[in-house]
């Protein structure tokens, strides 16, 4: 078995007097996709921010390729190869593709003394990237904004890869997508596997991790309940777990006798 | 090779709706509508004579040079409202010590260019560091300011102005960089051939370009090639676009908008050291309301208030219609008080039709 490119040993990480991570222990491994599943409030952002390198934990070590690291600053663990494409993708709609694509890492071409953002360069490796990744655009200089949900969410994804992630965090890439939509974010997701690279898949979509997961990590108030790979469980065996089966039922019995009270 | 697919691709998009994303078309368009205005009502006034277009090109080009540098700092999501009492208190810094103490007047406006850039890196650093709006901050420096150099001023020559100054500035090497006038002799040549109109005694309606307009094209192409072809650029956009994700890309925000507040306050003291070795005067109240100007230019060339999108080339325009309504109207022996008004309504619509443009080019897939 391959060695992990990044591994969580019982990381804990506290708030206070609140308990956000407890003894979690986390890893992946090239070409893999390990999905991160829980309901809100269950950890999975402190993770993340653990993983990033924007949360320091309180016990616990991270290795990357199977040395103890220490995560100074978000910046650090990019130049370590582990990106972190958040919710909000770090995008500027206003601006075109392709100075996106290159944003805080312009390429620069020598004019004379002078140094220029090199725009063809950027133009036509912005749309030679994405359309690798199966994203045809109209026009690398058309603005972000006009990119739907999911192009944008690819977007993302291909600058991290473009720039030498070999880990990819995603944090809920799907959540706010259409069908069609998450399709092309879950093959763009099977892509980045085939090139050896790790993904770390954040959701509570089960049905979309299922698809595209290799191993699955049930994240619940702050503790690792379980990883499994894909050929140890199934989907509605995950469904029961993260909904909590007996919660279910529970809130089923509840809501008839909502019901029955109306009526009366 | 692949790339010749990905050209071809390139091309399909249509001429006419790239055109409608430019920021400066709603200026472009403006600007040929009030020369057609103009010249329609104007045509035989001499606005357009030479010496009507060198009158309206230099009040374009003094609003042209605040600006560009104005543009730079709103599309980077800031505002500078204290501009206007800058120019008044750079000009107040150029004239009195010569007057006063003797200076040479290049050390006078060297002094001038370094008091404003600190008040902009102040400015600046405000800004980032409080995280209050930049509308507030500098609304308290424009007030600051202007009391400072009024107060400094009443207090060193008992009056609100400082005159006289072309004694001493008319054999200063610094004066012809900021008050001098170039392609005298190709102007000579054309008045010759008959092409520029003469004055009764013989000598050409102008005498040449004044150097004011060359700072001003300069400043523009400058600030165009900063914004598009240029890392900063990039910066710019980004940090008005969406300072959040500029961040967590590794983009220096906070240095990017101290660097325009500073460039910004330096672009108020060129314009100070214009009219001050121009004129060779120097008043506390001078600048007053620029700064509205400048921004109304600026908003007039596509630029957005709230930031992340705009363009220098279209605040050149903005500030060329601003100029070109301001002289017009006084050649059309139009009441001048009409000026504003005029300005005003100018400056909706364009914010209109800037709008309009861009929910249009956001919208096309």
């Amino acid at each position: 078995m391959q060695q992990p490119l990044v591994e969580l040993k019982s990381v804990s990480k506290y708030f206070g007097s609140v308990i956000a991570l407890k003894d979690v222990s986390f890893d992946v491994r090239p070409g893999e996709v390990h999905c991160l599943l829980g309901d809100n409030g269950a950890g999975k952002s402190t993770l993340i921010k653990v993983l990033a390198g924007a949360h320091v934990p309180d016990e616990g070590e991270i290795l990357v390729a199977g040395t103890p690291t220490r995560f100074t600053s978000p910046k650090d663990t990019l130049d370590k190869g582990i990106a972190t494409v958040y919710q909000d993708l770090a995008l500027v709609p206003l601006m075109s593709v392709a100075r996106n694509f290159f944003l805080g890492r312009e390429p620069l071409r020598k004019t004379g003394p002078l140094k220029q953002f090199d725009v063809e360069f950027a133009n036509r490796t912005a749309y030679q990237q994405l359309s690798d990744m199966g994203i045809q655009l109209r026009d690398p200089e058309q603005p972000v904004g006009t990119l739907s949900g999911g192009e944008r969410q690819c977007l993302a994804i291909a600058r991290a890869i473009y720039f030498g992630a070999k880990v990819l965090i995603l944090d809920e890439p799907t959540s706010a997508l259409g069908v069609h939509q998450a399709s092309v974010v879950l093959k763009l997701i099977v892509q980045s596997k085939a090139r050896g690279i790790g993904v770390i898949f954040i959701s509570h979509n089960v049905h979309h991790a299922y698809v595209v997961g290799d191993r699955f990590s049930l994240l619940k108030r702050g503790r690792n309940v379980g990883t499994y790979a894909k050929n140890e469980i199934t989907r509605d065996q995950l469904l029961n777990l993260m909904a909590g089966g007996k919660e279910l039922v529970d809130l089923e019995q509840e809501i008839a006798k909502l019901g029955s009270y109306r009526k009366h | 090779m692949e790339l010749e697919g990905t050209d071809e691709r390139l091309r399909k998009v249509p001429l006419l709706s790239k055109l409608l994303s430019r920021p400066e078309l709603g200026a472009i368009a403006g600007t040929i509508l009030v020369f057609v205005f103009f010249g329609l009502t104007a045509g035989s006034s001499g606005l357009f004579s030479a010496k009507g277009i060198v009158n309206f090109l230099e009040v374009s080009a003094q609003l042209g040079i605040l600006a560009s540098a104005v543009s730079l700092l709103m599309i980077s999501g800031e505002f500078d409202l204290s501009v206007g009492s800058m120019i008044g208190f750079a000009g107040i810094i150029i004239a009195i010590p010569p007057i006063m103490w003797g200076w040479p007047v290049w050390a006078s406006v060297l002094l001038a260019f370094a008091a404003c850039a600190a008040v902009g890196y102040f400015n600046g650093l405000m800004v980032v560091s409080t995280g209050l709006p930049s509308f507030i901050v500098t609304l308290g420096s424009l007030f600051m300011l202007r009391g400072l150099t009024l107060g400094v001023t009443r207090g060193i020559t008992g009056r609100t102005q400082a005159s006289g100054l072309h004694e001493y500035s008319d054999n200063d090497w610094i004066t012809p960089i900021f008050a001098g006038q170039i392609f005298k002799t190709p102007i000579q040549w054309l008045s010759d051939v008959g092409l520029i109109e003469k004055r009764a005694d013989g000598l050409p309606a102008i005498s040449g370009i004044p150097v004011s307009i060359v700072w001003w094209i300069v400043l523009t192409l400058f600030c165009t090639w900063l914004l598009t072809r240029t890392r900063f650029g990039n910066w710019i956009f980004a940090s008005g676009g969406e300072p959040n994700a500029a961040r967590n890309m590794g983009v220096p925000v906070a240095r990017t908008k101290i660097t325009l507040f500073v460039f910004t306050a330096v672009a108020a003291a060129l314009f100070a050291a214009i009219q001050v070795l121009v004129t060779g005067s120097a008043d506390t109240l001078r600048g007053n309301q620029k700064e509205f100007e400048a921004i109304i230019a600026v908003v007039i060339g596509g630029t957005l208030l709230t930031g992340g999108y705009g363009s220098a080339i279209g605040a050149m325009f903005g500030a060329l219609i601003f100029g070109v309504v301001q002289m017009g109207i006084f050649y059309t022996g139009i009441d001048t008080d009409w000026f504003k008004l005029f300005m005003g309504a100018t400056m909706v619509i364009a914010v209109l039709f800037n709008s309009y443009v861009r929910t249009r080019a956001m919208r096309s897939r």
